[in-house]
């Protein structure tokens, strides 16, 4: 009989551990913010404008409110606060006050009963409008030809970037007009909030999905009137966010009819509402040209870029910045000139999405570095390899790059990836371009490959604290750890326990629900949870470690500094001491909160010069992809990604972030795009806002590149953003080597590809 | 024949029990039924249009979207929905999800596993095209399908063991 | 405001007859979108599931023709025997929206919405279907091209549903394609079906979402009966294929639209008709 134990795997970090609310996940029971309902509860609904551009001559509730079932009906003069709202200036109205700025802006809203007679409150809402001409052009924003749409001007930010020498000039010389469209984080889970109003009116409790739960805190209790501690909020269960739920939505507008109505309301959108009721990614046009010497060094850069931050402000000015610190690209680049526009136009607002600025500007500089590959005949892997950044080579804002920079092993570990078969002669009839359409035989595809590699910042930019706070508790061998960092699905609460159990030894690890109760761990965005929350969790955990260690001591007659956790044990390294964690805690509670602060950034001056980022994260795909190229329809075939993932905590999560990214950064290339014309949106459903489907998805082969970056707390870079980021170029590049085109707009339409 | 009016009571077999609807709109669809009145929300709405599958139920044995079903139609139909697979213990492709880490956000996941296990009571050992085809009428915004296409074949590995 | 569920024709028929306005209810695919995007209100809805007659198809030998019956889904058409008897439907029918959608969606259904973007249409049009109806007061039957009379437009009178669709059985290659931006759940932005007939030795072409109307290209039709031999079953000459999507294209009346351009629209079927042609002539 075998007496050898086997040990089942602990789940500390390194390992892929399974989600918690896998279990309830996978049951249909787990709750999100949808699925919460309370006694006496109203369904709330919004109106919305349905012009770009108007000004309320009148709006005439009076209908509405006779209807049986309805309780309330509330414009922008029911507003007790501030009228307006906002991530970086509060211009955002909650209700429209006099004039209407993009199609879907709301107007009012309304509580009833059930959500059909609210359909029917909102079609009796008698609103008079006089209809603008909509500014639809980013351009005439910029040259001031139009006049303000809005009191703070059409211009939401303008920066320059001059660097180095501005007068070298190279032999080798590309430029171009880059397009990106306009791509919609399209989450599953469609907006949704339960908020009760305090039996006094003083106060409002929410359940809601978001991305920042204390951001969120503060805009509704300005717009409220109220203190902070007033607004309680608890994070539901999110679907998806993507940056989609970084500005707040139904927030106000379901606590508002809450106080009115002194009645719970629940209030969640439909697809076509959600598709208004978010921001978007901006959609860009970026001139870019390189100046190159023979062999393919680059020695400047000029850009000029322009992006469409539709009505109102959101986090556009941070969006630009993005962008035009990025636009060289993970290269070397002494010199720079770079002009960069954010405009307010009629068009939708615009915002935070997975990448952030950063897809836009790949696009353009990895459309570039094939280009410069043409001219200086050298292959697209060849041109990266020469140019490829090193850790401490400097932006072309000055600031070194102090991270782990392998961009060289991330083209190299993606060049060595094996590449799909061949197509065989009679191919499966779904896995040609065309799909079950069957518009294609094997005789009319071509195949191409393609490369893109991107540089992303982590971290919130310009002299942002976006710092993240946790707390530890230890008892009895249990540790209940406290946060309030949005679970969006990438996994952070199945990586916080790995932490405690890797730091505490112990196994059972509780994570508290999360809510207003602790302090902001910033937002779930910018590829900076498991660095922030998870430092902040770590240095908690630690804090909680060091109390364990003096007890143990102090009983056992040891210096503290000599206990180790080892496995689920305190052992005496110099000593024969060894008792478990839950024995050394039982009877005892110990408690640590622990705030993670990042190092400090600056901002840029009027040169752009400055250390505005935190950190980057590096990585390269490979896209194959096969072209009918009569019908300019595609198939991308297979993505090879060599990701610098810095340490890989958990690597089945990083691999789901990985596909996940790929599957978007994918939508943009080929098929995701809202389209406008003159400020109307014309595809708000997914009838024709395509997203991809199970037919769709490409075979994904990635490696993780594991250097730990010394500055991040637990060596683990963030890993949301760079997957979607340069997926985009390599399969625009993919289809320019297939069929020749120039492919200078993502998405590529298919008559970019055939007529 | 059968005629309802609006606030007349009508019943539906859901998970292998009679439920009683009362007092409903008309107009209101099997998703809404079953998450609003029969405190069944494990289906989800993404879209209204049958263009996500979150919404997947199966009825008289087939796999549909249930924001498509009229609820005051689908009298006299067998209806299963997501609670009504588990019976205490997780069956294996709920399992497999979780094991092969094909949940993230876990909105559409759901509707993915009524519509797995529909497809592999029907076809036990579904080619790699046969899955994908058969799931693809189910979006996932979060996954890109890869952890998801590894947890069905690890049911189909397993189950052809058995 | 009501619904009832009758489980015979001759229930549903009389319904039609004695309620002022009734909205008919198959799969839902169509229907139900528009109510939960509230396009229109709930009146009367008569729903058709349970009427057996139009659930059934059938083959009747000895006049080549396969009737089916309003009620049978897209599932059922892509496999078995519907599906070798008529192999354009299957196809088309495989290219329905998502599995979800063809176990629910049907060919009355999609006749009584009569959009150019119908996924089955071409198919019947190519086949020369003849749509059956029936009322209170009778049956009668129609030529496919004078049921559909324009975009969400059709001959059907206010008392009278489709019960099922007859279309004679041919000898000879037949088949569809869509053309869509993504693998699957394509919305149609340019559709076609082939029919060769080698006992006639005709060809019917029929394309979808280019016209307000299903479109049957007549005049390509006769081109390619003078110009090749169909029922000699030959290799077809690559002159002669490319000629044929040309002039097929010439008959489309595409517009522009924020799915796809007319341009695009027109080259696009031409590409399908040729490359339909080239599928079907292989030897």
């Amino acid at each position: 009989m075998s007496t050898s134990v086997v040990r089942t795997r602990r789940d500390t970090l390194g390992t892929s551990a399974l989600r918690p609310d896998g279990g309830a996940k996978v049951q249909g029971s787990f709750a999100f913010s949808s699925d919460v309902w309370a006694d006496n509860m109203l369904w709330g609904a919004t109106l919305r404008s349905p012009h770009p551009y108007a000004r309320i001559i009148s709006i005439d509730t009076s209908e509405a409110i006779k209807i049986a079932g309805v309780e309330t009906v509330l414009t922008a003069e029911d507003v007790p606060g501030q009228l307006t709202y906002g991530l970086i200036d509060s211009d955002q109205p909650v209700f429209a006050s006099g004039v209407v700025r993009y199609m879907g802006e709301p107007v009012a809203a309304v509580a009833a009963d059930h959500p059909e007679t609210c359909r029917r409150a909102l079609a009796a809402i008698r609103v008079e409008y006089e209809i603008f001409e909509p500014h639809v052009n980013p351009e005439d924003s910029i040259s001031g030809s139009v006049p303000p749409i809005h009191p703070n001007g059409n211009l939401l930010r303008h920066q320059r970037i001059v660097c180095g020498d501005t007068t070298v000039t190279g032999p080798v010389v590309v430029e171009c007009e880059y397009e990106i469209g306009m791509q919609d984080q399209a989450f599953l889970g469609l907006e949704a909030a339960l908020a009760i109003p305090d039996s006094d009116g003083g106060g409002v409790e929410m359940i809601v999905a978001t991305q920042w739960l204390h951001e969120d805190r503060k805009q509704i209790a300005l717009c409220l009137g109220l203190p902070e501690e007033k607004i309680r909020l608890t994070l539901g269960g999110v679907g998806g966010a993507f940056g989609a739920r970084e500005d707040i939505s139904l927030q106000v507008h379901a606590s508002l009819l809450a106080l009115r109505t002194g009645r719970p309301i629940k209030m969640q959108y439909s697809r076509e509402e959600s598709f208004f009721g978010h921001v978007h990614r901006h959609p860009a046009k970026i001139w870019v040209r390189h100046h190159a010497s023979n062999d393919g060094m680059i020695l400047k850069i000029e850009a000029r870029m322009v992006f469409d931050g539709g009505a109102y402000a959101s986090t556009s000015a941070a969006v630009l910045i993005n962008a035009v610190t990025h636009i060289q690209g993970p290269y070397r680049c002494a010199n720079a000139v770079v002009d960069g526009f954010a405009a307010r136009t009629n068009n939708p607002p615009c915002g935070a999405m997975r990448g952030f600025g950063v897809v836009q500007a790949c696009f353009a500089h990895e459309s570039q570095m094939d280009k410069l590959a043409q001219a200086c005949g050298l292959s697209p892997v060849e041109i990266r390899l020469r140019n490829a950044m090193r850790t401490g080579d400097r932006l072309i804002t000055g600031q070194p790059v102090e991270s782990v920079a392998p961009v060289e092993r991330c083209i190299r570990e993606t060049d060595a990836i094996a590449l799909p078969p061949q197509m065989t002669s009679s191919p499966h009839e779904l896995s040609l371009p065309g799909g079950s359409g069957r518009t294609a035989d094997r005789s009319h595809i071509v195949r191409g490959i393609g490369w893109g590699v991107s540089i992303k910042n982590l971290m919130y930019s310009e002299t942002f604290d976006d710092y993240a706070t946790a707390r530890c508790r230890l008892e009895n061998g249990i540790v209940t750890l406290k946060f309030a960092t949005s679970e969006v699905g990438q996994g952070f609460v199945t990586l916080a326990p790995q932490i405690a159990r890797s730091v505490l030894g112990v196994d059972t690890v509780i994570v508290d629900p999360m809510d207003t109760t602790i302090g902001s761990a910033g937002s779930t965005s910018a590829s900076r949870q498991t660095w922030m929350s998870g430092g902040a969790v770590d240095g908690a955990c630690r804090l909680v470690r060091e109390r364990l260690f003096e007890h143990v001591a102090l009983q056992n007659n040891l210096d503290p500094l000599q206990l180790e956790i080892d496995d689920t044990d305190i052992i005496d390294t110099r000593g024969t001491l060894r008792i478990s964690v839950s024995k050394a805690s039982a009877g005892v509670t110990f408690e640590e909160t622990f705030e993670h602060h990042h190092r400090p950034t600056e901002d840029l001056d009027e040169n752009g010069q400055g250390n505005c980022h935190v950190a980057f994260a590096f990585v390269a795909h490979r896209a194959v992809v096969d072209v009918d190229t009569e019908l300019g329809l595609v198939k991308v075939v297979q993505i090879a990604t060599a990701q610098d993932v810095g340490r890989a905590l958990n690597p089945l999560s990083v691999l789901g972030q990985i596909e996940g990214g790929i599957a978007q950064g994918l939508g943009l290339a080929v098929m995701e795009e809202i389209l406008m014309v003159n400020g109307i949106v014309k595809n708000p459903s997914f009838t024709d806002y395509l997203l991809p489907t199970a037919l769709d998805a490409p075979d994904v082969v990635a490696v993780l590149i594991e250097e730990p970056d010394p500055q991040a707390p637990l060596g683990a870079k963030g890993v949301g953003e760079p997957p979607c980021i340069s997926v985009t170029p390599a399969i625009a590049a993919a289809i320019r080597d297939a069929t020749g085109r120039a492919i200078t707009r993502v998405p590529v339409r298919p008559s970019d590809i055939c007529l | 024949m059968r005629t309802m009016s609006e606030t007349q009571i009508y019943s539906l077999r859901v998970n292998g029990k009679l439920r009683d609807v009362t007092d409903a709109w008309l107009g209101e669809s099997l998703l809404y039924v079953l998450r609003e009145r029969l405190g069944l929300p494990g289906s989800k709405g993404a879209c209204e249009q049958g263009e996500c599958g979150s919404c997947t139920v199966v009825m008289d044995g087939a796999a549909v979207c249930s924001c498509l079903v009229l609820a005051a139609s689908a009298v006299g139909a067998d209806i299963t929905t997501i609670e009504g697979l588990t019976e205490g213990a997780l069956t294996d492709v709920q399992q497999a999800f979780i094991d092969e880490g094909a949940v993230q956000c876990g909105f559409c996941t759901p509707g993915l596993i009524v519509a797995v296990h529909h497809l592999l009571d029907s076809t036990p050992r579904p080619s790699e095209m046969e899955v994908k085809e058969a799931l693809s009428g189910n979006i996932c915004r979060c996954t890109g399908y890869g952890r998801i296409f590894a947890a069905v074949t690890r049911v189909i590995e397993q189950r052809a063991q058995q | 405001m009501s619904i009832h569920i009758p489980t015979s024709l001759d229930d549903a028929l009389a319904l039609l007859h004695e309620l002022p306005r009734v909205q008919l209810l198959a799969g839902g695919t169509d229907f139900m979108v528009e109510v939960n995007f509230n396009k229109h209100d709930v009146h009367d809805v008569v729903a058709l599931r349970r009427v057996t007659e139009l659930q059934q198809w059938h083959h009747d030998a000895t006049t080549n023709t396969v009737t089916i019956g309003a009620g049978v889904v897209y599932a059922e058409m892509e496999h078995g025997e519907l599906a070798t008897l008529f192999p354009a439907l299957a196809e088309a029918a495989r290219t329905v929206g998502s599995p979800q959608i063809r176990a629910a969606g049907t060919l009355g259904g999609n006749l009584g919405t009569s959009s150019p973007a119908g996924d089955g249409l071409p198919v019947l049009f190519a086949l020369d279907a003849v749509v059956n109806l029936a009322s209170h007061r009778g049956k009668r039957s129609l030529p496919i091209g004078e049921f559909m009379l324009g975009p969400k437009r059709n001959a059907l009178t206010q008392d009278e549903l489709v019960v099922s669709v007859s279309m004679k059985t041919t000898t000879g290659w037949q088949g569809y394609a869509k053309v869509g931006t993504r693998n699957a759940m394509v919305i149609s932005v340019a559709s076609a079906s082939l029919v060769l007939d080698t006992v006639s030795g005709t060809a019917r072409i029929a394309l979808g979402s280019v016209g307000p109307t299903i479109i049957r290209c007549t005049q390509a039709e006769q081109w390619l009966q003078t110009h090749y031999d169909i029922s000699a079953r030959k290799d077809i000459d690559e002159a002669i294929a490319t000629e044929f999507g040309l002039r097929v294209s010439q008959e489309s009346r595409p517009i522009d639209d924020h799915r796809s351009t007319a341009q695009y629209r027109r080259h696009a079927v031409g590409v399908l008709a040729k490359r339909l042609l080239q599928r079907g002539c292989v030897q």
